[in-house]
């Protein structure tokens, strides 16, 4: 296994490229289930894309699940969220948990009414998951679309902002000549 | 690992430490420039709304290393935490050559004559250890002048009747103006008020071979792409470098200031890129590592002579910590304000900076940077809910028409709020780390409220339909403007250097950055750390001379 003792990035991309099927063998992290994502199992992508949906909802445009912002907290949490791995896992079951005690279904099986009341009433722990949430949302929807979220800079075209970096604003007329 | 033995070794590349390497490598010294970052250049700009030094969510673009440099941090509770250098509290400026100048906004402030004497203009309130400087505005005139034209300065002052006399205009014109400013400089006059273009350090044409702003929106918190943006980086440690004088070690963390017998610093224990440790020997030892950091490697610089660090004979060193008491209003507009022409900030009014009746100081009051989408978020006025539809029309309505206009008022130093290092958590290389205390005295609090009913009355004044303040909160400040830690005096009693940045009972060790800051000033106060780095780094350079260097 010594190719495999090489740094990490170099390590995921020759597994990206030799392919899941011997990286299964190798990482316990793969064989647990047929996960789309890096960190989120499949039931969690989905209680989590739920969420960020109620946060940032799709109305005249894309709203967060669109956007990709599952894709960019998981991103982010094999990353610089990484010690908030733990909340996350404990936070969307705990979330779950909520909505099947209350309304015997997951949270993501719930109607969209059921869903905000839900989490305008959590509180104490799950509250604080849920800001974290919020503020994760809030990076993955109007940040660089560079980190997983904000596909086709949606949010930017929403606000009006140029997308492409506009160049060449050097303008060589001045209104004053130097300065007293 | 030992070195030749230099003439002087600089612990820290940013405003005061490139300065002063330039100026000791110009007169003849062989100098030694220590930085633990790294040196990026134009080229290494990233662009990146999340990763940068002003919004750090997912880490900062310029240093210090995330893993291997944390600080603890107390509350205003008593509770203390460890975080991270992208984390809030942590009051980080960078860790890189050029220091906060390589991403700073770049505004070019000099400091008022008033904000050299507080003390005499306003007495000293209860528990403040409010304090005139040693220096006048005056004696740093010439230096701030140099500074305006060796590192580069954009901007006209010419109509802010409040600056202190000047013998020369700015060297470059300022930029042109965007819709901000044109709807805020009729308004400002309407309020008998004196608005200017603000100086910064920011080419608006083409000037020490570089080239002009192209006034991106990815300003301030970033490497300027085109390198238009004057730090050290890209004016004085290139300059030292062409000397031959100077040789830069970047990746270099000081461990300690070494001294000998007599008490003389005698180099700088310090681990190299490749954690080593290393000395460098040198006649002279300047440490310019910002208010934090210096004030750290002094303290964890202790001998059996100096049991509680360097310069701190009298238990002054890390006391005064203060950056400024950012305090001002948003306004939203029924018209867009929103041009997306960088770098946003351009229209400033010095009005008040003092003269408030019944308040210590001021602030000089300007509009905000442009902001990123992403920046936008956490501006919402009370009442605007922070998730689902009602926080996506408020980002959709009014993100191209605001306004913002804010103020870094002078804080009011006090003893308590402070840099210590911590008894238990150590960094990487097993150093204490700095240990950030304290909070802000009730007068600072008081003007900073003024701050913000100007900052409101302007934004209604220009025709906002909503306005609200934004005050800042009461605990330490410190952040890029970090300054106070290592006061400069006449009397060693109640100071840590003398009126030459030379820290008392050491002749040949030198405080050489904000630290040295008595006061802050309602400015920025970048270009007074250069100016003062000018002047002291000349001194040094001329007691040299003599001695046959």
């Amino acid at each position: 296994m010594d190719h495999l003792k090489i740094n990490s990035w170099r390590r995921r991309r020759f597994l990206r490229i030799a392919g899941t099927a011997t990286a299964c063998g190798v990482l316990t992290s793969c064989a647990r289930e047929n996960s789309p994502w890096r960190f989120l199992t499949t039931a969690e992508g989905r209680t989590l894309d739920a969420i960020c949906e109620q946060i940032i909802p799709t109305d005249q445009t894309p709203g967060a699940a669109w956007a990709g912002v599952v894709n960019f907290i998981d991103r982010q949490l094999m990353g610089p969220y990484r010690r908030q791995q733990t909340a996350y896992r404990s936070g969307l079951r705990e979330i779950d948990q909520a909505a099947v005690s209350k309304f015997g279904k997951d949270f993501a099986a719930l109607d969209t009414g059921q869903q905000t009341a839900l989490l305008q009433a959590l509180e104490g722990g799950a509250k604080r998951f849920f800001s974290t949430v919020i503020a994760h949302t809030m990076q993955g929807y109007y940040g660089d679309p560079r980190h997983g979220g904000n596909r086709d800079a949606v949010s930017w075209r929403m606000l009006g902002v140029p997308v492409i970096p506009i160049r060449g604003r050097n303008r060589y007329e001045f209104p004053k000549q130097g300065a007293r | 690992m030992a070195f030749k033995h230099v003439n002087a070794v600089i612990v820290g590349a940013g405003a005061g430490g490139g300065v002063a390497a330039k100026e000791l490598a110009a007169g003849g010294l062989s100098v030694v420039l220590l930085e633990r970052g790294k040196w990026y250049s134009a080229a290494d700009c990233r662009k990146d709304d999340l990763r940068n030094q002003r919004t750090s969510p997912l880490g900062n673009n310029s240093g210090p290393d995330e893993a291997r440099n944390p600080r603890v941090v107390v509350d205003l509770n008593g509770q203390e935490r460890v975080v991270l250098p992208s984390e809030g509290g942590y009051s980080n400026n960078a860790g890189c050559v050029g220091g906060g100048t390589l991403t700073y906004g770049a505004q070019a402030w000099r400091f008022q004559e008033k904000d050299f004497r507080m003390a005499t203009t306003y007495g000293v309130p209860e528990g403040s250890t409010l304090s005139d400087w040693p220096i006048s505005y005056a004696e740093l005139e010439p230096y701030y002048e140099k500074a305006e034209y060796e590192i580069g300065v954009s901007g006209d002052v010419s109509t802010d009747p409040f600056h202190g006399p000047r013998r020369k205009p700015l060297p470059m014109p300022p930029l042109p103006v965007g819709r901000e400013h044109t709807i805020l400089k009729p308004a400002a006059q309407r309020l008998g008020l004196h608005p200017f273009d603000i100086p910064m350090l920011r080419n608006s044409v083409p000037y020490g071979g570089r080239p002009p702003c192209m006034q991106c929106r990815w300003c301030v918190g970033f490497v300027c792409e085109v390198n238009a943006k004057c730090g050290t980086q890209n004016t004085s440690i290139p300059a030292a470098l062409a000397t031959g004088n100077c040789e830069l070690r970047t990746g270099c963390m000081a461990r300690e200031v070494l001294t000998d017998a007599r008490g003389r610093a005698t180099g700088v224990a310090y681990y190299d890129a490749d954690d080593r440790l290393c000395e460098q020997t040198a006649d002279i030892v300047i440490v310019s590592s910002a208010a934090v950091e210096s004030a750290r490697l002094l303290l964890n610089s202790k001998s059996q002579m100096y049991p509680a660090g360097l310069g701190n004979r009298y238990g002054w060193v890390g006391r005064n910590f203060q950056g400024h008491s950012y305090s001002g209003a948003w306004g939203l507009f029924d018209f867009e304000t929103y041009d997306d022409i960088g770098p946003g900030a351009s229209i400033a009014v010095c009005d008040y900076n003092h003269g408030n009746p019944g308040l210590i100081g001021g602030a000089m009051l300007a509009n905000e940077f442009i902001r990123l989408p992403y920046q936008f978020v956490s501006v919402a006025p009370p009442g605007v809910a922070q998730w689902g539809r009602g926080h996506k029309d408020f980002m959709r309505q009014w993100y191209r028409r605001s306004i913002a206009i804010q103020g870094p008022t002078q804080e009011i130093p006090i003893a308590d709020s402070r840099v210590e290092v911590d008894a238990k958590v150590k960094d990487f290389w097993g150093l204490p780390v700095a240990r950030l205390s304290g909070g802000k005295h009730p007068k600072t609090m008081e003007t900073s409220a003024a701050m913000t009913d100007k900052a409101e009355a302007w934004l209604k004044a220009a025709g906002a339909i909503r306005t609200w303040k934004k005050l800042s909160g009461k605990g330490t400040s410190g952040g890029q403007h970090q300054a106070g830690t290592c006061r400069m005096g006449d009397d060693p009693r109640v100071s840590v250097v003398d009126k030459y940045c030379r820290v008392h009972d050491h002749d040949n060790l030198y405080v050489i950055d904000g630290s040295v800051h008595v006061t802050n000033g309602g400015f920025n106060p970048a270009l007074t750390i250069m100016a003062i780095a000018y002047y002291a780094a000349e001194r040094i350079v001329k007691g040299r001379k003599g001695r046959g260097v």
